[in-house]
């Protein structure tokens, strides 16, 4: 057994190329599952083949696995970003590098995010080296009330990003969603239905204005079938209004269950009337985003088995959707029995996320608010997110099988002063440098005594 | 102060500008920069700050972690305040006077009131709806004619989020960055008021907002008008100063908003807060202070401080950053989380941030993030040092600092006690203080500020 300590030395640990998953174990290491336990000091993790082995306390080490000594580190599985614009933008402002949004779209519901991801986006490297392995990306409403279709993807430093794609609809149905409506909640609603209805009434219908009859379902390789009709043009619809062909296509499996809907809404009312949706369209696979005003409608969002991916720390009523907005609304929802993760696109960057997890866990300490433990709060932004996400405990856990997706922190994960010191996707250990870091190294000093900064590289 | 001592102090060379003119340093608690003030016909100066504190009870805060703002550190410590200020602060050895109410402050820490350099509280308040937009006078690339006190509306809910989970007991609101020159700002003592003038901190200078780069040249070059460019942002700018010197090197007998307030930065009374990203502009724009006479107190934003620490330092400049956002503009596409270790490591001045109604609300997290990234690259920055950069150099550049910003005896007893390391994620303001005057504690649900706004609402009161 190969014996080193990690944080003083890993650079001699002799692992081969980077493309290659690795077996390899950390012993003495405070070990984080992701599952909402408490931390477990002196553990032991194996990671074999890509995938974890075992992990906890009393883990034996197989002969021949390469082993770090993880003393005075913690390891945890990576963290599971929801939802996110990572890979489709570079710089926020300069809009043609900038694919968040198509307000002039003719498109809504059909858009999908995944062939414009770009693994190489320094967004990517950034929350890769703030221990972000995962992410659900999505782009935002923006013509309609439809954002379109987003995906599941790793951060790994490769050319394939797509962990799975069309994984999730999004749509807006609060006070955004009634703008992108031509005004009003009611607009948006009779939108929303008249999509839907639309829809189903084209997944049931295989001759639709008089084209030909469905061809055989095809398959692109991932869970999400595709459906035939966004691949060839053999249906014609005469009668749009509202929405395209290709957009009531896309909205096919949305209706049917098989795809995942992300609803953004806030307000308590709102969401009420999102739930009473699945009266009318009762295969609706829901997920809440936002959901500000959640913690007074928990019980009603337990009742009705739907998960929040919620915002932690608005506080305040930042519109009139947002009036009973509390930091204690996950800690609330929690405690009614709703399945809750944090979501990432409520703060500045995604890696925040362990930052707003800690803030939770502090208000624990603070009579009348509603927190989550250390545990709680760690699966907030793993486990949680993964299997909202349809990942099952495939991913945000250390589960024996789980994706081999480790990070190895100089501390407690949650705490402002604590970061990554290795990330490992699917067992490839992944390079953590990027455009901040190396301008950090550039000016470190200043001297330019002998030859100006541009030659410092 | 008559006209002409002014004159004589401040209109002379550049260089006696800054030597005579400099307002970052201390101010006297007693001193009143009032006598060079805007002044109405009668002689009043208008809008008057009528801020007095609230009753507090001599209270003695004992054996909790001291950092007191100026880099001092007192384990087991012992603060004294009362009628408004600090009486005392020492070890365990400090005797504690007859009649103070003592609070057990073991296992917890004391910082200064929290201040917030940047916020537009009050301008932006929430609801964030358009008929509360009134943070940016966007009509004109210069005004300096407009005071953003006018905008503040004081029952702004972020005013009460900012003192309970921030512990902010001042702040300065500034007007947004749409023109070159947006406006006089206004410092606060974050304490709730029916009026701005309640709210306004006694004898704090004015600021003057200034932004340089891509937004001044978005706003106004996207309707066809100057400047569409950065050398059309200096262009209207230096253009400005000079119409300005004119003013002031006459009788300014004849009463001018706009000249008024650029006649105060030229005089030194009225304090320079500069948006600016990049380091080629920041050092242009401090030639530019130069050529014309006044100084730039800080640069805030300033997200590539780090690449000009040492001009910054050599000309005594701060800078007020983010701990680490970036790349939401071009200008911002190189903000690293080292930047304010890197600036601190050059000896220069850094003040943390928020420019965000949430922001405020973590400044003690962001402070402690800045450090940590530091720490990564080998520049060890010490806790009580790190608290400095959302106390006393904020107070420095605000020229607050002789009255507030740290616990020294005299100042006002503006204080927090943290119920853990603020410097730690899992703590929380568990008591504020301004001016002696317990106006948040986390032990007492009614001992928190709601706006009028939030009444009847639902979570009316709530922890939040």
């Amino acid at each position: 057994m190969i014996r080193n300590t990690l944080m003083a030395a890993a650079a001699a640990i002799a692992f081969a190329a980077p493309a290659a998953a690795q077996d390899f174990a950390i012993t003495n290491a405070t070990l984080a599952t992701g599952d909402g336990s408490d931390p477990i000091e002196g553990a032991t993790i194996v990671v074999r083949n890509g995938r974890v082995d075992a992990a906890g306390a009393g883990v034996t080490v197989p002969a021949g696995v390469p082993t770090l000594d993880g003393t005075g580190s913690w390891v945890t599985p990576g963290l599971f970003a929801t939802v996110t614009d990572l890979g489709l933008w570079d710089v926020g402002a300069v809009s043609e590098s900038n694919d968040t949004r198509a307000g002039d779209s003719p498109f809504s519901a059909a858009l999908d995010v995944a062939p414009a991801i770009n693994p190489q986006s320094q967004h990517v490297k950034v929350s890769r080296a703030g221990g972000i392995t995962r992410a659900a990306v999505a782009t935002m409403p923006s013509s309609s009330i439809f954002g379109g279709q987003g995906a599941i993807i790793d951060t790994g430093d490769d050319p394939d990003p797509i962990v799975r794609a069309r994984a999730f609809q999004v749509v807006a149905l609060g006070e955004g969603g009634a703008r992108r409506a031509g005004g009003s909640r009611v607009s948006a609603h009779a939108l929303f239905r008249n999509a839907l209805r639309e829809a189903r009434q084209y997944g049931a219908d295989s001759r639709i204005s008089g084209t030909a009859s469905r061809p055989p379902e095809q398959r692109t390789g991932d869970d999400m079938p595709l459906d035939p009709r966004l691949v060839d043009n053999r249906t014609e619809r005469g009668d749009d209004v509202l929405l395209s062909r290709f957009d009531a296509a896309a909205l096919v499996p949305v209706v049917t269950g098989a795809q995942k809907l992300y609803v953004m809404v806030e307000r308590a009312a709102d969401i009420r009337a999102v739930l009473a949706l699945r009266d009318e369209f009762p295969n609706l696979d829901l997920v809440l985003v936002g959901a500000s005003e959640g913690w007074l409608v928990a019980h009603a969002i337990a009742a009705a088995n739907v998960p929040v991916i919620a915002d932690a720390l608005d506080d305040l009523p930042e519109s009139f959707e947002q009036l009973g907005a509390t930091q204690s609304n996950i800690g609330r929802m929690v405690r009614a029995g709703v399945k809750v993760a944090l979501n990432a696109s409520a703060m500045e960057q995604p890696r925040y996320l362990p930052q707003f997890a800690g803030n939770l866990v502090a208000l624990t300490e603070l009579p009348g608010a509603d927190g989550l433990s250390w545990g709680q709060a760690f699966a907030a932004i793993s486990s949680v997110p993964a299997q909202i996400s349809g990942m099952g405990t495939g991913a945000g856990t250390l589960s024996p099988g789980a994706m081999g997706d480790i990070v190895v922190w100089d501390g407690d994960p949650l705490e402002v002063s604590s970061t990554p010191v290795k990330v490992y996707i699917d067992g490839i250990e992944q390079p953590l440098e990027n455009h901040q870091t190396r301008l950090a190294e550039r000016y470190r000093d200043l001297d330019e005594s002998d030859l100006p900064k541009a030659y410092d590289w | 102060m008559n006209r002409t001592i002014r004159m004589a102090l401040c209109a002379g060379a550049a260089s006696l500008m800054l030597g005579a003119c400099a307002s970052t340093g201390a101010t006297e608690p007693d001193s009143t920069p009032a006598a060079r003030e805007t002044r109405a016909d009668d002689g009043s100066v208008p809008f008057a700050s009528t801020y007095e504190r609230y009753p507090g009870a001599p209270t003695a805060l004992v054996g909790a972690t001291i950092y007191d703002g100026t880099g001092g550190e007192i384990r087991g410590g012992t603060v004294l305040f009362a009628d408004g200020k600090v009486v005392g602060i020492g070890d365990a050895s400090l005797a504690i006077p007859e009649g103070y109410t003592r609070i057990d402050g073991r296992g917890k820490f004391v910082t200064p009131g929290i201040i917030d350099i940047h916020s537009h509280l009050g301008d932006y308040p929430t609801p964030s709806v358009d008929a509360h937009s009134d943070g940016n006078e966007a009509t004109s690339p210069t005004t300096p004619e407009v005071w953003a006190e006018h905008s503040v509306w004081p029952q702004d809910p972020g005013f009460s989020r900012a003192l309970a989970n921030g512990g902010v007991t001042s702040l300065q609101i500034l007007p947004g960055s749409a023109n070159l020159m947006g406006g006089r700002s206004v410092t606060l003592k974050n304490v709730p008021s029916r009026t701005v003038q309640g709210m306004k901190f006694p004898g704090a200078p004015y600021g003057f907002k200034m932004a340089c780069g891509e937004n001044p040249k978005r706003v106004y070059g996207g309707r066809g008008r100057m400047p569409s460019t950065r050398m059309g942002n200096f262009a209207v700018n230096r253009q400005t100063w000079l119409d300005a010197k004119d003013y002031a090197e006459g009788d300014r007998d004849k009463r001018d908003l706009a000249k008024e307030t650029l006649a105060g930065v030229l005089d030194g009374d009225i304090l320079v807060h500069n948006h600016c990203y990049r380091a080629d502009e920041m050092a242009l724009v401090m030639d530019m202070a130069k050529e014309m006479g006044y100084r730039v107190t800080a640069f805030h934003h300033a997200v590539e401080s780090y690449k000009i620490g040492d001009l910054l330092r050599e000309n005594d400049v701060c800078s007020a950053v983010w701990a680490d956002w970036y790349g939401f503009k071009m200008e911002a596409y190189d903000g690293i989380p080292e930047n304010a270790a890197l600036i601190h490591n050059q000896g220069a001045c850094v003040v943390i941030h928020s420019d965000s109604e949430n922001g405020i609300q973590r400044l003690n997290q962001e402070a402690a993030k800045a450090q940590a990234a530091g720490r990564r690259l080998g520049i060890d920055i010490p806790d009580h040092d790190v608290i400095g950069w959302i106390t006393l150099n904020a107070a420095k550049a605000m020229g607050i600092d002789g009255m507030t910003g740290s616990l020294e005896r005299g100042k006002m007893a503006d204080v927090v006690l943290w119920n853990g390391d603020p410097l730690s994620v899992y703590s929380r303001p568990e008591k504020v203080w301004v001016d002696g005057a317990l106006l948040y504690d986390a032990l007492d649900r009614k001992r928190r500020p709601v706006s009028d706004f939030e009444l009847g609402q639902p979570g009316e009161g709530d922890v939040k």
